[in-house]
């Protein structure tokens, strides 16, 4: 009768290298080393971000062993810059990231406010463009501003990651109106990253043609992790699948699904009044 | 000698008044995977030899950590 449809999504690439899943997902605040591996496990992300410091500061216990848990898992490490407030912070541990994690990637977050967790969008340009310089293949924490998310395409970055609210807020995309103009408008992969709450945050940017999202808390606070992994992993194939079938343009008038040629009754009331 | 490791004041053992990075890590000997700042700059592995460390210089030595 029909062929069977593919309900796998398309893949997409980041500075050449395809991913066939559509979302990240980060390692913190998890309640434990066992469920986040279950997490990770159950939505099967392109990468998972990790981060650096001191020795023995970090009171988190995943963290005693974490580098032996991610290392078994071989999903591919995004390490962020967490935490850097000056441009000089982030090279110093950028370049102490790909020694630790050896890989070229970063996430670089560089922060202008504590309250918000905004990035500091003035200093992001120069500083991903340095990055750049320096061989990272660099993935902008960023705002839905349309002039700084260019001009980080412009200094080199192949790929951006706006973000829908602040990060751990969960309240969903803050501003979707710029978000929707600002994926008409780039044309380079564009991972939606931090602010997601539900699943259907994650399915609503998916529709619009995001390309993938990042998320940590929405899933390590979820009264149960991995089925809420399962559920953010469902819909951001349910997302993107509804963006690539093309969705229907919205009607102002009702019209029947039903044809109405051949109803029984039609207009018999009105005839045999 | 004494160094700040991780904001932490540590004594070395020292028979001059500098000691290389390398001679540091063995008698501190951290948990790998780790990376070195020295006075806030990375220093990359290969370096570690020929790193000399003086009195009241400032090491980081971060691993890594879960993160968002």
């Amino acid at each position: 009768m029909s062929s069977q449809t593919n309900i796998t999504p398309t893949t997409f690439s980041l500075y050449g290298q395809t991913f066939s899943s559509r979302i990240f997902l980060g390692t913190s605040r998890y309640p434990s080393p066992q469920i986040l591996v279950e997490a990770l496990h159950i939505a099967q992300p392109a990468m998972i971000t990790a981060s650096l410091r001191r020795q023995g500061a970090n009171p988190e216990p995943i963290s005693s062993g974490f580098w032996e848990i991610i290392k078994e898992l071989k999903i591919p490490i995004l390490p962020n810059t967490a935490g850097c407030h000056r441009p000089e912070e982030v090279m110093q541990i950028a370049h102490m990231s790909r020694e630790v994690f050896a890989t070229d990637w970063i996430k670089l977050e560089l922060i202008g406010d504590d309250y918000t967790l905004q990035p500091d969008t003035i200093q992001l340009v120069p500083t991903a463009q340095q990055l750049i310089r320096e061989g990272f293949k660099v993935l902008p924490y960023c705002t839905e501003d349309l002039v700084v998310c260019q001009r980080l395409v412009d200094v080199g970055c192949q790929a951006i990651m706006p973000w829908a609210a602040p990060i751990g807020t969960g309240k969903g995309p803050n501003n979707p109106y710029a978000l929707q103009v600002l994926r008409e408008r780039l044309q380079v992969p564009m991972i939606i990253d931090a602010g997601l709450g539900k699943p259907s945050h994650a399915c609503q940017v998916m529709e619009w043609g995001y390309d993938a999202v990042l998320l940590n808390t929405a899933v390590a606070l979820a009264t149960h992790p991995v089925r809420m992994a399962e559920a953010f992993a469902q819909a951001v194939l349910a997302g993107r699948n509804a963006f690539e079938a093309g969705q229907m343009n919205e009607h102002h008038q009702a019209k029947a699904s039903t044809p109405t040629l051949g109803t029984p009754f039609w207009h018999q009331a009105e005839s045999s009044k | 000698m004494q160094i700040l490791i991780n904001q932490v004041a540590t004594e070395l053992s020292t028979v001059s008044n500098a000691i290389t990075l390398s001679e540091i890590l063995i008698q501190i000997n951290p948990t790998p995977p780790f990376a070195i700042a020295k006075n806030g700059v990375f220093i990359p592995k290969k370096d570690y030899p020929q790193t000399e460390i003086i009195d009241q210089d400032q090491l980081e030595i971060i691993s890594p950590v879960t993160g968002g």
